[in-house]
């Protein structure tokens, strides 16, 4: 992975200094709160439902065991000894205090870590493929050109006061694991006819209260022009994105109104005009940034094959670890979503345990999913029976990934001041009735996903079953959809009619499952049987019960 | 007309009011302009060597509007003085400086130290504007 | 009844007003009624509280109940880490909340 330069480590250093010093002039009164605010956003600091909350930004999700065990140590040091992975592979803690901030910023730097632009107006941290380097289907490592990025898009001059938050995915393989559609950019990194890398670029996507997916914007960026193009997208965006309204200021609804062709026609515009005035970095610094990311030293003579005979350890072998390119390894997902937990909450000592599982079994690296799991990307499969056992104990061995008890959660009511309704205790519920192993093998595949607001950040519209928490007249209430998809096959759920109270969507839940279990023909998934049969067979199971508490 | 409180340019600044971009075409004399956030600073490209003065005004710090409009003059070509106007805050100072500002009139007077502070604080940037600045990139490979 | 509420500047706390300070303990919120404004722009200007806002709330059992499931949540903790609570020993602590 990258390893910070002189220079990348005096820009995160700086940073801290001129963060120490903005919240002395907030604590003084030099800097009112308004004043004060989008500074504090742009290095994560929230001031959240309960305290300060500090997003610590992972690089597309990347990270090493110091930097784990930092994260860990931070829970303990400054926070009540636990962190929370969010959709977009960061890490929150919870329980901040302001003039401690900067005093946590400095201990990021000292593993290369930082909060930067992990809140605000600007572009946010940039995500990718937890499977990057390790998939048998990309075409290359995409988080080289996601770092390139990472650097432009820090302390842009010109981005920071955007018109909203902005979001970019890179990704490089066909198999789209990044919901790289539901940004405000994605960037698939493919190959030309004549055998060149390039950039294939979709712009508008999101989720919230309009969700819509990226259309195609340029086919082809020549990696050479790839900031300048990016420059130009940002550009366009930061003139003419609508400040009017902050539920419309994001750029699906600029590409929306203007239409795509308008808008790609502005960006080409803009991106001829850039392409005069030098502002890419030559095609020297991709060339220095790519062989950070060359395959970790593979013992070549790896066995590929395991025993099986532990039969806990094959449920998992099978749900949990996924084929990786080189022969002998595996990717393991280590599963953040115990029976009836927190989905996506570690704590400091299982966070720390990771780190070291990381450091002795997966190269020194980690990744860190959008569905709040963390990875070990390159691991011997001789050496998956031992992990299994040291996760078990630890309470990180659920066998449950892409599985109904694989639930995105965002903190919902009881962390979130946005939200209008709890959202963990009904991912601890929904757990919970679908603790059994068998029922959850039944089901197979299938993506549930909780908001606990519109803002969805629980990405509920992508959920093969998606929960939104809506305030109805001050009581919690819960709509469902169906039919969303984050994948290459994208797609947006549809909600089935009134909502439920909390047991009334469990209900609800199940009665879907059921009829997808009654319905299926074949290897269907449940998310396949729905787009086959339709949404009136699942609406008539799941209204058919007593009167809908909606 | 709010005071100029910071200025990084050695030529007397000009004394001229500044009027709208609609009206800077028509008047033909004219070496002032002031840009509003929805203005096109494009719009003035043609009127660049009569130029001596763009404020570009800040109605809300939070609207960056101002930053494409300086940029775009800059690449242009535009030398004379680019003043941002309005709510002009420390904090957003050095970021000013990298679109191509080069005076700068706070609707609230600046504490002349903190200003200082911001302005020295980057030693290096990443992206490369107009300014002349070389990116980290530059310097890393020469 | 009108009370006040925000966060401690410094530590992020969430706070309520208790007529002459800002309180940790939602039971010690005071009706502000008609002062409401002017005591927020006050002690947000001197800086004893930030983000500060007033809310509905009833007197009942011997607390103060915001009107809000919101608020009854910032005044209690996160519901599902009753340990992270302002009352972590107190197993119906969290009962008046839902």
């Amino acid at each position: 992975m990258y390893k910070y330069d002189s220079y990348d480590q005096e820009m995160v250093d700086t940073r801290v200094a001129e963060f120490r010093d903005q919240t002395r002039r907030r604590i003084e009164g030099h800097l009112t709160e308004d004043q004060f605010k989008p500074l504090r956003l742009m290095n994560g600091l929230y001031l959240q439902l309960h305290a300060y909350m500090l997003r610590v930004a992972i690089p597309y999700g990347t990270l090493n065991s110091a930097q784990m065990r930092v994260l860990g140590d931070i829970a303990d040091k400054y926070d009540r000894g636990y962190g929370h992975f969010t959709t977009r592979q960061n890490i929150q803690y919870n329980w901040i205090k302001l003039d401690e901030a900067p005093d946590i910023l400095a201990d990021l730097t000292t593993v290369e870590m930082h909060a930067i632009q992990t809140s605000g107006n600007c572009i946010r941290n940039i995500s990718s493929d937890q499977y990057a380097g390790a998939a048998a289907d990309e075409l290359v490592d995409p988080r080289p050109y996601a770092e390139l990025l990472r650097q432009w898009s820090s302390f842009h001059p010109e981005f920071v006061t955007l018109p909203r938050k902005f979001k970019i995915a890179v990704i490089a393989s066909d198999t789209d694991r990044a919901a790289m559609r539901l940004h405000d950019i994605g960037i698939q990194i493919v190959k030309n006819a004549a055998g060149e890398l390039g950039a294939r670029f979709y712009a508008g996507g999101g989720m919230g209260r309009t969700p819509m997916i990226a259309p195609m914007i340029r086919d082809f960026v020549p990696l050479d022009q790839l900031i300048t193009y990016s420059e130009a997208c940002l550009r366009v965006y930061n003139r003419y994105g609508r400040r009017d309204n902050k539920y419309k200021a994001r750029i699906k609804i600029l590409v929306h109104e203007l239409g795509r062709d308008e808008y790609v026609r502005q960006v080409e515009e803009e991106f001829a005009h850039l392409l005069t005035q030098g502002i890419e970095p030559p095609i020297a610094e991709l060339e220095r940034i790519v062989p950070y990311f060359a395959d970790p030293a593979y013992d070549r003579s790896a066995p590929d094959s395991v025993d099986r005979s532990d039969p806990d350890f094959a449920l998992w072998l099978d749900r949990n670890c996924h084929a990786h390119k080189q022969p002998g390894y595996s990717i393991v997902t280590i599963s953040l979503k115990p029976v009836g937990g927190i989905p996506g909450d570690a704590s400091a000592d299982q966070i720390r345990l990771m780190a070291d599982l990381g450091r002795d079994y997966s190269f020194d690296e980690l990744r860190v999913t959008h569905a709040q799991n963390i990875v070990l990307p390159h691991v011997r499969k001789a050496d998956l029976y031992a992990l299994w056992q040291k996760l078990e104990a630890a309470g990180l061995g659920t066998a449950n990934l892409d599985q109904i008890g694989d639930i995105i959660a965002c903190p919902g009511l009881d962390y979130c001041s946005l939200a209008n309704a709890r959202s963990i205790p009904l991912a601890q519920k929904i757990s919970e009735r679908f603790a059994a192993p068998e029922k959850q093998a039944a089901i197979g595949e299938l993506k549930l996903k909780i908001s606990g607001c519109i803002n969805a950040c629980g990405h509920h519209h992508a959920g093969h079953i998606g929960i939104l928490g809506v305030d109805k007249k001050g009581v919690e209430n819960y709509q469902l959809s169906l039919g969303g998809s984050e994948g290459a096959d994208t797609s947006l759920g549809k909600i089935t009619g009134p909502g439920f109270d909390e047991d009334g969507i469990v209900d609800a839940v199940e009665a879907a499952t059921e009829v997808y279990l009654a319905n299926k023909q074949g290897g269907e998934r449940f998310l396949d049987t729905y787009r086959r049969i339709g949404m009136e067979p699942f609406k008539d199971a799941i209204y058919a019960k007593e009167p809908v508490n909606g | 007309m709010v005071e100029t409180q910071l200025r990084f340019r050695s030529d007397e600044p000009v004394g001229d009011p500044a009027i709208t971009v609609d009206n800077f075409g028509e008047q033909t004399n004219a070496a002032a302009v002031r840009i509003e956030p929805g203005d096109d600073a494009r719009e003035l490209l043609p009127y660049l060597d009569r130029l001596k003065l763009v404020e570009v005004n800040f109605p809300a710090f939070t609207d960056g509007r101002g930053y494409s409009a300086a940029r775009i003059l800059r690449e242009a070509g535009y030398q004379g003085e680019l003043r941002a106007v309005g709510d002009v805050l420390i904090d957003q100072l050095f970021a000013m400086r990298r679109c191509g500002f080069d005076s700068f009139a706070p609707q609230a007077p600046l504490d002349p130290a903190d200003a200082e502070a911001a302005l020295s604080r980057w030693a290096d940037v990443y992206q490369a504007t107009a300014d002349g600045s070389p990116a980290i990139w530059a310097k890393r490979h020469g | 009844m009108k009370i006040l509420t925000g966060n401690d500047l410094k530590s992020g706390a969430v706070v309520w007003w208790d007529g002459n300070g800002w309180s940790l303990h939602v039971e010690d919120a005071v009706d502000a009624g008609d002062q409401a404004d002017a005591i927020l722009a006050t002690e947000s200007a001197a800086r004893r509280v930030n983000a500060a806002y007033a809310i509905d709330a009833t007197r009942e059992d011997g607390t103060v109940r915001p009107a809000h499931i919101k608020d009854r949540i910032r005044a209690l903790g996160p519901t599902v880490r009753m340990d992270l609570t302002l009352k972590p020993a107190d197993p119906e602590a969290g009962s008046w909340v839902i």
